[in-house]
């Protein structure tokens, strides 16, 4: 009945993917922003300590004599150590003609652009660090610029970036590693709100039309509110269709009433036999159409309720003896006795209206077929299996007919004079189906017929 | 007995009145709820048959009100409805018992009998004649001190013959009161039930007497 929806994406996929993905970026980002924070703040060091080398060589430069003196002291080189043996290079310059040290480690051209006096080069087969720092010395009659610059290899750095890098891409994992945990965590807390609003409203009855009263998210509070309204509207029609039915069913059957009264009290005082039997089948025909009517709606509405089984539960031999209590009236009336045996009590899980329907329809039937004077017993047994047999000491069915007799409308050839509408065994063995049980037919071999509920 | 009967319609009114008179029963009909509670305040009645569907109101509503005032006469709903679950939420408000429009009047009275019968003591309509005592509500026969309990046909037949001593009633009439209309009996029938009352009246100042093309009678010293 009810089609399936077609599904466009998911949206517990599309925010894990969203908020997974956006972490990832993050976390790359992350790792190149330490990195590269971390390479600024090293080199950085580096270049104070080359600074203050330059510096201290270029200190101990003066002029004696009109001739310049370089007097390299032992703490600007010995601040340059590291643990990886860096190698160190210095060039010293008077105006352009190098004083000492290697030469090619730079020429003091015009110094510098922007970057300051640091500059990376590549020197003798590796990346260099170099600086390059330039006094001019005053002596009598003398002026010259005195340069200095002093490099040092990248090794020291090198490892401490790598080493960085590692921690900052662990950093970065880690990062990713929590953001995705934290990402399903958002997802399912989410998705869990839709999906117990969806479980209340799978679980709700059949009957159960009323709108949602539990606290719900506000930005499902419009999905919510609509749902409500559609159920308002619903309830209304449904409540609409039932007084329709009731209103329908009491205008046709209260007329039926009247006439079926008036020709009871008719033929009590009319004498001529034509007339009689003319009333007589007068009353027949409406008890036909009515016992139809009955059983198209109670057919009906087993139809619906089977649909949507509720179950409860039950004690069948509760069920069953009320049903017993409410039928013996029209039982005496034929003189037949409902005998109710079996167990004491058989707890069930299932629509007891559903089921009281369906016994009475069997007892009604074994009512209508049963001789004067009989009884029908009702046995309600709970081993091997739940069951519920109804037997009466009538002719039995039809031996030939016996499977055909539940399918719908469908008669015996006994029945000829008794009113009914076929419909009867059909809601018994709805019934059982429903509840995941059979109706079995059979006659007894001392006579009379046997519906048997198993479950 | 006495009824009161509250039903909206008119006709089926009438018509319920008239077949009830037929048996001998007195009835009052109210047509409202408001004339019902008046009714059921005012009268003792021997129980209450009731529509559903009224024009100020539904007759659970009345149920519910007699229930509340502690009121025990019993109530026999008639409705129109066949939904199983309709006819339960009236029991539980506290109708004794139910019939379905259309309903036979046969079937009513079985209903009505089994409902006092369940009420037990309450004002019962004990016939003597003769030095015979007719309960018709327990379904017992005293005859020379001795209790006899009638089958149910045998207790509808001699109740209707009983009702009215002297009179004629027809076979054709007896059997439509015995059998239900679909039965297909021939007026024969009804001799085995009046052999049996015949027999348990034996050595009363009671008896049964056939009137050949006519009928049977009730009569007594």
């Amino acid at each position: 009945m009810t089609e399936a929806v077609q599904a466009s994406g998911s949206l517990r996929n599309r925010l894990a993917i969203t908020l997974i993905g956006g972490a990832a970026i993050l976390a790359v980002l992350l790792f190149f922003l330490v990195r590269s924070y971390a390479a600024q703040i090293a080199q950085q060091g580096q270049d104070r300590i080359l600074g203050a080398s330059a510096t201290s060589i270029l200190d101990a430069a003066s002029i004696r004599d009109g001739v310049i003196e370089v007097d390299i002291p032992y703490a600007a080189f010995s601040m340059l150590g590291t643990a990886s043996d860096d190698r160190v290079f210095y060039a010293i310059y008077q105006d352009d003609r190098l004083l000492s040290g290697y030469p090619g480690l730079s020429l003091p051209d015009a110094d510098l652009d922007g970057n300051g006096p640091f500059r990376t080069v590549e020197f003798e087969g590796a990346d260099v660090r170099r600086v390059t720092a330039s006094r001019t010395l005053i002596g009598a009659d003398v002026r010259t610029v005195v340069s200095v610059s002093v490099a040092q290899t990248k090794d020291a750095l090198a490892g401490t970036l790598n080493r960085i890098s590692r921690n900052a891409a662990l950093f970065g994992v880690g990062f990713f590693a929590l953001a995705a945990l934290l990402s399903f965590w958002a997802t399912s807390t989410t998705i869990g709100q839709l999906m117990r609003l969806t479980n209340s409203v799978t679980r709700r009855g059949p009957q159960d039309l009323s709108p949602f009263a539990k606290p719900v998210p506000s930005e499902m509070v419009p999905l919510v509110s609509s749902l409500n309204n559609l159920m308002g509207r619903l309830d209304q029609s449904l409540s609409q269709s039932e007084d329709f039915i009731a209103e329908a069913a009491h205008r046709v059957r209260t007329p039926l009433a009247t006439v079926r009264s008036h020709a009871e009290a008719t033929l009590q005082r009319v004498g001529k036999e034509e007339n009689r039997q003319a009333l007589r089948s007068m009353v027949r025909a409406i008890d036909e159409s009515s016992r139809a009517a009955g059983q198209l709606l109670d057919h009906a509405m087993i139809t619906f309720r089977a649909d949507h089984l509720e179950r409860q539960d039950i004690d069948l031999v509760e069920l069953v003896r009320d049903l017993v209590v409410r039928l013996t009236p029209v039982a005496e009336m034929k003189d037949i006795a409902l005998i109710l045996s079996g167990d004491k009590t058989a707890p069930f899980s299932g629509d007891p209206i559903l089921l009281q329907n369906a016994f009475r329809n069997a007892i009604d039937n074994a009512l209508k077929y049963a001789p004067s004077e009989s009884s029908i017993e009702i046995s309600v047994s709970t081993s091997p299996e739940t069951s519920v047999k109804i037997c009466d000491q009538g002719a039995g069915f039809p031996p030939d007919e016996i499977d055909n007799l539940a399918t719908r409308f469908a008669r015996g050839p006994n029945s000829d004079g008794i009113i009914g509408s076929g419909l009867g065994l059909t809601i018994v063995r709805d019934v059982a189906a429903a509840h995941g049980g059979t109706m079995t037919l059979r006659n007894t071999p001392g006579g009379g017929a046997c519906v048997i509920l198993s479950f | 007995m006495k009824f009161l009967l509250v039903e909206d319609n008119q006709d089926l009114a009438n018509a319920i009145s008239s077949r009830m008179q037929l048996d001998g029963h007195v009835i009052d009909h109210a047509a409202k709820i408001q004339d019902a509670i008046a009714f059921s305040e005012t009268g003792e009645y021997d129980l209450i048959l009731l529509d559903i569907m009224l024009p100020d109101g539904d007759g659970r509503s009345f149920l519910k009100r007699h229930r509340d005032g502690k009121m025990d006469t019993p109530v026999i709903v008639l409705t129109a409805r066949s939904q199983v679950s309709d006819r339960i939420g009236m029991l539980d408000l506290g109708a004794d018992d139910y019939v379905t429009k259309p309903f036979d009047h046969a079937e009513l009275q079985a209903r009505c009998r089994a409902v006092l019968r369940r009420k037990a003591g309450k004002s019962q309509t004990v016939m003597k004649v003769g030095d015979v005592v007719f309960d018709p509500v327990a379904g017992q026969l005293t005859v020379n001190g001795e209790v006899v309990v009638l089958r149910n046909r045998e207790l509808r037949l001699l109740e209707l013959l009983i009702s009215a001593p002297g009179q004629i009633f027809p076979k054709g009439k007896l059997v439509d009161r015995l059998f239900s209309y679909d039965d297909d009996v021939s007026e024969n029938a009804v001799e085995v039930y009046i052999g049996r009352i015949r027999k348990h009246l034996e050595g009363s100042s009671v008896r049964i007497t056939t009137h050949r093309g006519l009928g049977y009678r009730l009569e007594h010293d």
